[in-house]
């Protein structure tokens, strides 16, 4: 516990006290703007609510989240302070947890600058804040979801252009699998059970159902499921990366 | 500790990269008190094994025990004893030397108050004041040097293994960083590696010669030196790499 709470802090301190989090911060702030105001037509709508802020969590999220996740493991490869890092009294759980850890705090902090948009909705109209309160929830459990397949992509190469590409076509596949572009690959020679099962694997049922405040245990439990899975294979791949 | 029991025993050590055999079943053992100087040609297999004592790489056959620690079964308790200088001495570039240390010092389970006072304790032994509030990017390579041997030696471990710890040091500084590591070297099991033949007389009780991941000699300073007709260390090292390992001429 101590351990990961250094490792966190560290990593922490290390986004901020370079470009990367206010770039990444302003760019996601701007972003969410634009798709909400614009792309969702926030006014033109007329309801007081935030479906067209939430809507646009997944895409944003599947170009800028791997991007925060590709320096976590490749980063420390390219600079040899992996084999500082695991050279301490730490665990590679510990070191993988923590560095998770630190990049979702991280995300967070990016989500709850997003609180103007909330204050505006509540300004404007009466919106049920729990439904609200529900789809920040959900975003994050999202966020964490692509955090952690970025991790372990992240392991397996020192280059974080190649942990950027490979870690976003990752996600891409998780959010789009529930969309026929993704089944119909499988729809000819898979059983329909298969593709039960990956279609349930899509990023946007299970969050689109907790951001209209519809909380299911199943959902949270997917996403859980799905972040400790990937966190279990990144230190499998830091495991394997040691033997040489 | 007692001193019958090596600090490091390390027995039939293999390591594989792919096709290339780094390391072919080495075996020796290092006491309290010895400071050992690992010697070799480029490529010989000398970080890879220190990798392995260290805990870094996991080795493909052999076992590496520090103070009774199984590198394999307890890498945790293996790494709690070293104090580890990696090659070029890697640390986080963004941060500055203080937090940086902070941040050893935390995993290494320093309390608040005894941290404080043990990162000044070590900043003055290694004479880092003048750049304890400098990120380590903007150091250069003697500083970032020392930065690394602040960061091996804060738990102030009995077993220290140190990759090329005068690599990239101007002559005064590699003075300094051998009188840091004689005045340590009664009570503690020391392994570095160098390509300073000069260093072996200057700090070393003993030296290992290893080439294309075989020990090639094993033993005192005197008795390396006795290996050449003109009782020259620089000769005697040539002789004993030159004749197996014509690839290395």
């Amino acid at each position: 516990m101590r351990n990961i709470k250094a490792i966190m802090k560290r990593e922490l301190h290390g986004y901020f006290s370079t470009p990367v989090a206010y770039v990444f911060i302003v760019i996601f702030l701007f972003m969410t703007g634009i798709f909400t105001f614009y792309v969702g037509s926030f006014y033109e709508r007329n309801q007081a609510d935030l479906e067209p802020f939430f809507n646009f969590h997944p895409w944003l999220y599947l170009f800028l989240l791997p991007a925060i996740a590709m320096r976590l493991w490749s980063e420390e490869r390219k600079t040899g302070t992996i084999e500082l890092l695991m050279t301490l009294p730490v665990t590679v759980a510990d070191a993988v947890v923590g560095k998770f850890l630190a990049a979702w705090i991280f995300s967070a902090i990016a989500l709850a600058l997003t609180f103007p948009i909330w204050i505006t909705v509540n300004y404007l109209g009466e919106p049920d804040n729990a439904v609200i309160l529900s789809a920040y929830i959900g975003s994050l459990l999202m966020a964490g979801g692509f955090l952690a397949i970025g991790s372990c992509v992240s392991a397996l190469t020192r280059s974080q252009v190649i942990a950027f590409v490979i870690g976003a076509a990752i996600c891409f596949l998780f959010v789009l699998s529930g969309f026929p572009m993704v089944l119909n690959l499988f729809q000819a020679w898979a059983p329909q059970a298969l593709i039960d099962v990956i279609a349930s694997f899509s990023f946007l049922t299970h969050f689109s159902s907790i951001s209209k405040g519809v909380i299911d245990l199943r959902d949270l439990v997917y996403f859980v499921v799905l972040i400790l899975f990937w966190l279990y294979a990144t230190v499998v791949v830091i495991d394997i990366k040691k033997g040489g | 500790m007692s001193d019958i029991k090596p600090a490091i025993a390390v027995a039939s050590l293999d390591k594989h990269y792919g096709p290339i055999h780094a390391v072919r079943k080495i075996s020796f053992t290092v006491n309290h008190g010895e400071v050992l100087g690992f010697l070799g040609p480029n490529g010989a297999g000398k970080s890879t094994t220190m990798k392995m004592i260290a805990g870094f790489l996991s080795p493909d056959g052999g076992t590496v025990t520090v103070n009774g620690h199984d590198v394999v079964e307890d890498p945790v308790g293996v790494k709690a004893s070293i104090g580890y200088l990696p090659e070029g001495a890697p640390a986080y570039g963004e941060m500055t030397v203080q937090r940086f240390l902070q941040f050893i010092a935390e995993i290494r389970g320093f309390k608040s108050q005894a941290r404080d006072v043990r990162i000044a304790e070590i900043i003055r032994t290694i004479n880092l004041e003048s750049v304890r509030d400098q990120t380590i990017e903007t150091l250069s390579k003697g500083y970032r040097r020392r930065v690394g041997l602040a960061q091996a030696l804060l738990h102030d471990p009995d077993v220290l293994i140190m990759d090329e710890p005068t690599d990239g040091l101007d002559p005064n500084q590699k003075h300094e960083v051998r009188t840091l590591i004689r005045n340590m070297a009664s009570d503690k099991a020391i392994i570095i590696s160098t390509h300073i033949l000069e260093e072996v007389d200057a700090v070393c009780t003993r030296a290992i010669i290893i080439a294309a991941g075989e020990i090639l000699f094993d033993g005192t300073p005197e008795e390396l030196r006795a290996r050449s007709d003109r009782r020259d260390i620089d000769d005697a090292f040539r002789r004993i790499t030159t004749n197996q390992t014509a690839g290395y001429a």
